[in-house]
């Protein structure tokens, strides 16, 4: 009895008996023991504490949201072929190789892990990575808050996770639509993880979204107007914008459903006066934004590759930021158009339709303007250039499907068929994993001092690129044969697996892609005296950051820049480069453990919740108010660099 | 060369994905591409238009981004290059201007087809429309004539030609009902009732199913609309009038209970009102009908 309340809902059968799962749970640990005993082994614990887990820096931050997104990206991908194998296999008599309640585990987790901790992990990475060596800065406006963020993301990751080998994880879909999502049809653990490792990712997220906003409006160096700020800053901006207007839909949602079954409550159960329709507006009235909180940053990614790639100044920047804000204000009038089969008038299904279109001529505008940065420019086709190439492609084709079905009866037809599937992987696959894809290319060597190998980089670019035809093509044609999403099974009369068979081999594809990206990362790494990057300019760049040196020294400017010009770099470099500068002391943040403690307890807050074990929900969450009630406590979260140690980065 | 020899793979790739999809197109049964009904033909056509209207986009843009690419690539030396160029007041204009005239266009059509298409609105025929009450259950459909008193359970019977007003309700999660060849889908929801209107145009057996994720048991909620002529209509519907199997409250509230099983099922003597009946299930306040448990 009193172990009983001890654990729990959590007893020895929660743990996984199909071999799949026990494999897939027994590898993430295995490898986790093995990663730990290098760490032991070569006696790098405290190196990986002071250095990565609890520095402050924007930089080493930026590299480890990315470390977490690529393997997510991998377990995402996993998930992926998991899905095209079950059905290329499952037709007629047999039934595939997977049962049907750990298929539909699979694909609402790689839905869930694609979105939250590969899309937004890779996003809040590069922004990190970028954002202050942009403007001008030498950190973010609040760098404790920053690395408490990361430590948020990843307990969310954790926990998601934590579900492969403790319990289930849900099986509703990546939005978990109630009345499915409810108590009374899915009882188990399964939602329960999906909503505490968004809820406390989805916290870190907002806390990112405040943080960067404050800085790149209050902390852009001399002589930075807004109308002199890069075009990927400008995009943030928007970004971080939605953020902070969308995510606390997404708590507020996620809460109201996590009462519904923890306490039995009624929002939206179908009974007693609850509502699933109110959950589906609210939880797209978050989610509509979160797909231009995605593909804004990539988008400004895209600008900065173009314009030096094409060593030409970007076309049209003003029409550029106001193509942005116009997307940031349309996004919140879109959401309907996720659910015109719910049986709003003609009048609401009609309106919604049109805001979906408009929105597609600020995108438009974008795309023209990127391709007027080619225009009598000098194009060297590099790795971030060829995923720009591909992105343009693919993104139009994709936006041509998305205009299709924001005609409310042609959507009657295209709705949660595979052809929507297709639509919206084309978009997030093209603009957000190429766009990601090519920033880290792009920003490798000023964070590491060294350029990524291209050989590869084009290897793992063409094996995306046909990978991605191969296995989203199919689906289009899936999708007006009338195949809908997420099926297990499907009779063999409907004619669909050869296409399946294709898509699958597409995914395999697309796992050789992350192959090469893997191994470029290796291969880059032992010939890194090859591509070192000297000047700190290898790409001939034009904005602030390609004017400190690479590896950019944890200060990011030894003398804080002032910029005259747009391109400011280019503008420097034109008139002859800058003159020596006079040293100072630089006084930065220091490295905090706390955000580290803070990220610890709230996995134990979540799993708490989600296991009903309430005792360690109580410790966890009283935990961080302590941990941050210390913090506020205590003085000293600065160290200084002394001037003679600043001149040695350049000399 | 380099890039000449990457763009000639560009191309090719381009034409093999285009003649692929051209030929599987082609000699495959494709159900949108191929409706069966008034609605379904409406919204096709207009699937098409679309498309066709959005090339006038597209176009443009793949000629621009390929020839913008093979003119100023890095080793062209005849093109011009002018580093300083960033605006063009008329160039931007255009952009702005040529997408929003289309998408005026298809704000037009937006609008009108969301009013002639809307599913809620009954079809004009001169014959007289009849009504099925569709409910979805874990995991099957129930189709209700509540005319005729007659059920069926995997499948339904249509004459061609005629409206059919199809009511739609769970007793279950959120579902989706969905004939492509038909028509576009509408939501089943539990304590709702949603409206959908469609007419077979021939004779012949369209493949329904559930659009939207229900629990384990979701893929196999496939179901067969069965178009005949009137006469061979009315000679089922008499055949069904004498089932033995009768849907009373308590057959119903078996039959609701969660299953795989989709073997197919007819019902005579359905007992009066019981699709509100399961409407009623999940209001509060709503007429409870004896016999129904939550």
């Amino acid at each position: 009895m009193i172990l009983a309340s001890l654990t729990g809902r959590l007893t020895m059968n929660s743990f996984p008996h199909d071999p799949m799962t026990l494999g897939a749970a027994v590898s993430i640990v295995l490898g986790a023991v093995v990663v730990a005993a290098l760490l032991t082994y070569f006696k790098r614990w405290g190196w990986l504490w002071r250095e990565w887990l609890t520095s402050v820096d924007p930089k080493k931050i930026g590299v480890m949201y990315i470390t977490v997104a690529l393997l997510m990206l991998v377990r995402g991908v996993a998930d992926a072929l998991m899905i095209r194998a079950q059905q290329a296999t499952s037709v007629g008599a047999s039934h595939g190789v997977i049962p049907v309640s750990t298929f539909q585990q699979v694909f609402s987790a790689h839905g869930t892990i694609m979105i939250f901790f590969v899309g937004m992990g890779l996003m809040f990475g590069l922004i990190n990575l970028v954002v202050p060596l942009q403007i001008g800065a030498r950190d973010v406006a609040f760098p404790f808050l920053n690395l408490t963020s990361f430590w948020l993301f990843f307990a969310g990751m954790i926990l998601i996770n934590m579900s492969l080998g403790i319990g289930e994880f849900s099986a509703a879909g990546w939005l978990a639509y109630p009345p499915l999502s409810e108590l009374r049809y899915s009882p188990g653990v399964g939602v329960d993880y999906w909503i505490w490792s968004l809820q406390i990712a989805g916290i870190g997220s907002l806390l990112s979204g405040i943080n960067f906003i404050v800085t790149i409006l209050k902390m852009r160096c001399r002589g930075m107007t807004l109308m002199r700020m890069s075009m990927f800053c400008w995009s943030v901006l928007g970004s971080m914008t939605l953020v902070i207007f969308a995510f606390p839909i997404l708590t507020v949602t996620l809460a109201l459903l996590a009462l519904d079954r923890s306490l039995g409550m009624h929002f939206f159960t179908a009974a007693a006066g609850g509502n699933p329709m109110m959950y589906v507006n609210l939880i797209w009235a978050w989610g509509h934004p979160e797909v231009y909180i995605l593909i804004l940053p990539a988008f400004g990614v895209f600008s900065e590759v173009v314009a030096t790639f094409s060593r030409k100044r970007l076309f049209g920047y003003a029409t550029m930021v106001w193509a942005i804000a116009a997307i940031v204000v349309l996004s919140f009038s879109v959401w309907l158009h996720h659910f015109f089969t719910m049986g709003a008038g003609a009048d609401v299904n009609g309106f919604f339709g049109i805001m979906t279109m408009i929105i597609a001529i600020p995108t438009g505008v974008k795309v023209f303007n990127w391709l007027f940065t080619m225009y009598r420019g000098r194009i060297k086709f590099t790795t971030p250039m060829l995923w720009f190439m591909g992105f343009i492609c693919l993104f139009t084709v994709g936006g041509v499907a998305g205009v299709v079905m924001a005609v409310p009866p042609a959507d009657f037809q295209l709705h949660n068929s595979l052809f929507l599937v297709a639509h919206f992987h084309t978009m997030i696959i093209s603009g957000v994993v190429f766009g990601y894809l090519a920033g880290i290319t792009y920003w490798f060597p000023k964070i590491f001092g060294f350029t990524l190998n291209e050989r590869l980089g084009r290897y793992s670019y063409w094996c995306w690129l046909i990978g991605f035809l191969l296995a989203f093509i199919p689906l289009y044609i899936l999708g007006l044969m009338g195949a809908t999403r997420r099926l297990d099974h499907y009779s063999a009369s409907m004619g669909w697996q050869q296409l399946f068979i294709v898509a699958a081999v597409g995914v395999v594809l697309i796992m050789a892609g992350i192959g090469f990206l893997v191994l470029q990362i290796i291969v880059s790494v032992i010939q890194r005296k090859k591509n070192i990057d000297t000047t700190g300019d290898p790409w001939n760049g034009r904005t602030l950051e390609w004017s400190t040196p690479s590896p950019a020294p944890v200060f990011n400017y030894a003398v804080l820049p002032e910029v005259s010009d747009r391109d400011a770099f280019w503008a420097i470099k034109q008139a002859g480069g800058a003159s020596k500068p006079v040293y100072e002391d630089i006084e930065m943040p220091a490295n905090s453990g706390v955000s580290v403690v803070i990220g610890m307890l709230s996995i134990a807050f979540g799993f708490g919740m989600i296991w009903h074990i309430y005792w360690l929900a109580v410790i966890g969450l009283f935990g961080v108010v302590i941990a941050l009630l210390v913090r506020s406590a205590t003085d000293n979260h600065e160290y200084t660099i002394p001037a003679a140690e600043v001149e040695r980065y350049y000399v | 060369m380099k890039t000449r020899s990457r763009l000639v793979l560009i191309g090719l790739i381009m034409l093999a994905v285009i003649g692929a999809v051209g030929w599987f197109v082609g000699s495959h049964n494709i159900a949108i591409l191929d409706p069966k009904g008034t609605i379904a033909l409406q919204e096709k056509n207009l699937i098409v238009l679309a498309l066709g209207l959005s090339l006038i986009v597209v176009i443009p843009v793949f000629i621009l981004v390929f020839g913008f690419a093979w003119r100023y690539r890095e080793d062209n030396h005849k093109a011009k290059y002018s580093p300083n160029l960033d605006h063009n007041v008329v160039a931007e204009t255009i952009w702005w201007l040529v997408p929003s005239a289309l998408i005026l266009v298809l704000a037009v059509i937006t609008w009108r087809s969301s009013h002639s298409l809307d599913p809620y609105k009954p079809l004009v025929s001169n014959v007289a429309p009849i009504t099925i009450q569709v409910v979805a259950l874990d995991w099957r459909w129930l189709f209700i004539y509540p005319q005729e008193h007659v059920a069926t359970v995997g499948y339904f019977r249509i004459p061609d030609k005629t409206p059919v007003n199809f009511e739609v309700t769970a007793d279950a999660p959120m579902n989706s009902f969905w004939i492509p060849q038909l028509g576009g889908q509408i939501y089943a929801m539990p304590g709702m009732s949603t409206q959908l209107h469609l007419e077979a145009d021939t004779p012949g057996s369209y493949d329904g199913s559930s659009a939207n994720i229900s629990g384990v048991g979701f893929s196999g909620m496939t179901f067969t609309a069965q178009s005949s002529s009137m006469s061979d209509y009315k000679t089922w519907l008499a055949s069904a009038e004498r089932s033995n199997q009768q849907l009373t409250v308590a057959a119903y509230s078996q039959l609701a209970k969660p299953s795989k099983n989709t073997a197919r099922l007819t019902y005579s003597g359905v007992a009066s009102g019981l699709y509100n009946g399961i409407l009623g299930k999940y209001m509060p306040g709503g007429m409870m009908m004896a016999g129904l448990s939550q």
